[in-house]
């Protein structure tokens, strides 16, 4: 049961996901271009998920754990450090260069494009070179 | 601009995303990171990778029911060389992973519980994006 409704909430990621056209990533890059023909689209997106989420994570919280786990893994970390910064930046910029965030290139990996499962192996060992980085 | 009908179909996707980040949650008391749920399956101390797996998955498997359904092909991009496709993958990939979350976990569930270092995280991605965006279409092209 427990990982059955963890494969809905992922179906239910990648629907939204291609729905929304999040996808694509020239649409991504239309709405990242904001001096030039910018496409606010995206912010319906992130508006939809955002009022969505504050309204269900207020009525979750009121449980005491969730259903499958003894407790909320949140993280712990408060303080706006430099890695945050850094990695942001950093990540910013290669959204830029491409149009693709982890989510997005993931789902996309069902249009099977050498494009986006290109920019997956990369992206996955970008993952491991910062653990590596990290953990020194 | 665009007409109001042509607004409806990403605030819909995002409802989705919402809901999937409310039942991940719910289920696991998990924040829908997909930077942090992906890269933890690399990490040899990660104990609980299955469902991690099953939830990479079901991300794909959602887009491949939308297929079915409403069958669109993404842009076959020219222009784009490989080069450039590996080297963004490795810049997003090392630094949504340095800075512990990408769009959905910082700017869905972080700004949705309102986490000051989301909020700063999501600002800076979305600046220095918009910025790499303007050199490359306005500066250079």
């Amino acid at each position: 049961m427990k990982l059955f409704l963890v494969l809905c909430s992922g179906i239910l990621f990648g629907l939204g996901l291609s729905i929304s056209e999040m996808v694509n990533p020239t649409v991504v890059l239309n709405f990242l271009d904001v001096f030039g023909q910018w496409d606010p689209s995206l912010i319906f997106v992130m508006g939809g998920a955002l009022i969505t989420v504050s309204a269900g994570f207020h009525w979750i919280f009121k449980r005491q754990s969730p259903l499958f786990s003894e407790k909320f893994h949140l993280p712990k970390v408060k303080d706006i450090d430099s890695n945050l910064i850094i990695g942001a930046a950093i990540f910013g910029i290669g959204w830029g260069l491409a149009g693709y965030c982890p989510g997005p290139v993931i789902a996309g990996l069902a249009y099977a494009q050498l494009e986006g499962v290109l920019f997956c192996f990369a992206m996955f060992l970008g993952f491991k070179i910062s653990q590596l980085v990290k953990s020194k | 601009m665009q007409s109001i009908s042509s607004y409806l179909s990403p605030l819909f996707g995002g409802f989705l995303i919402g809901c999937s980040a409310l039942l991940l949650m719910l289920v696991l008391g998990r924040i829908t990171g997909i930077s942090g749920i992906a890269s933890s399956l690399l990490n040899k101390g990660t104990t609980d990778k299955v469902w991690r797996l099953v939830f990479i998955i079901g991300i794909i498997i959602g887009a491949l029911l939308l297929q079915l359904i409403m069958p669109k092909s993404l842009p076959f991009r020219a222009e784009l060389s490989s080069v450039v496709i590996v080297v963004a993958g490795l810049l997003v990939g090392f630094g949504s992973h340095y800075g512990s979350g990408c769009t959905s976990g910082h700017g869905v569930c972080g700004i949705g519980r309102f986490s000051s270092r989301s909020i700063v995280a999501t600002i800076t991605f979305m600046a220095s994006a918009a910025i790499t965006v303007f050199i490359i279409r306005h500066l250079v092209g």
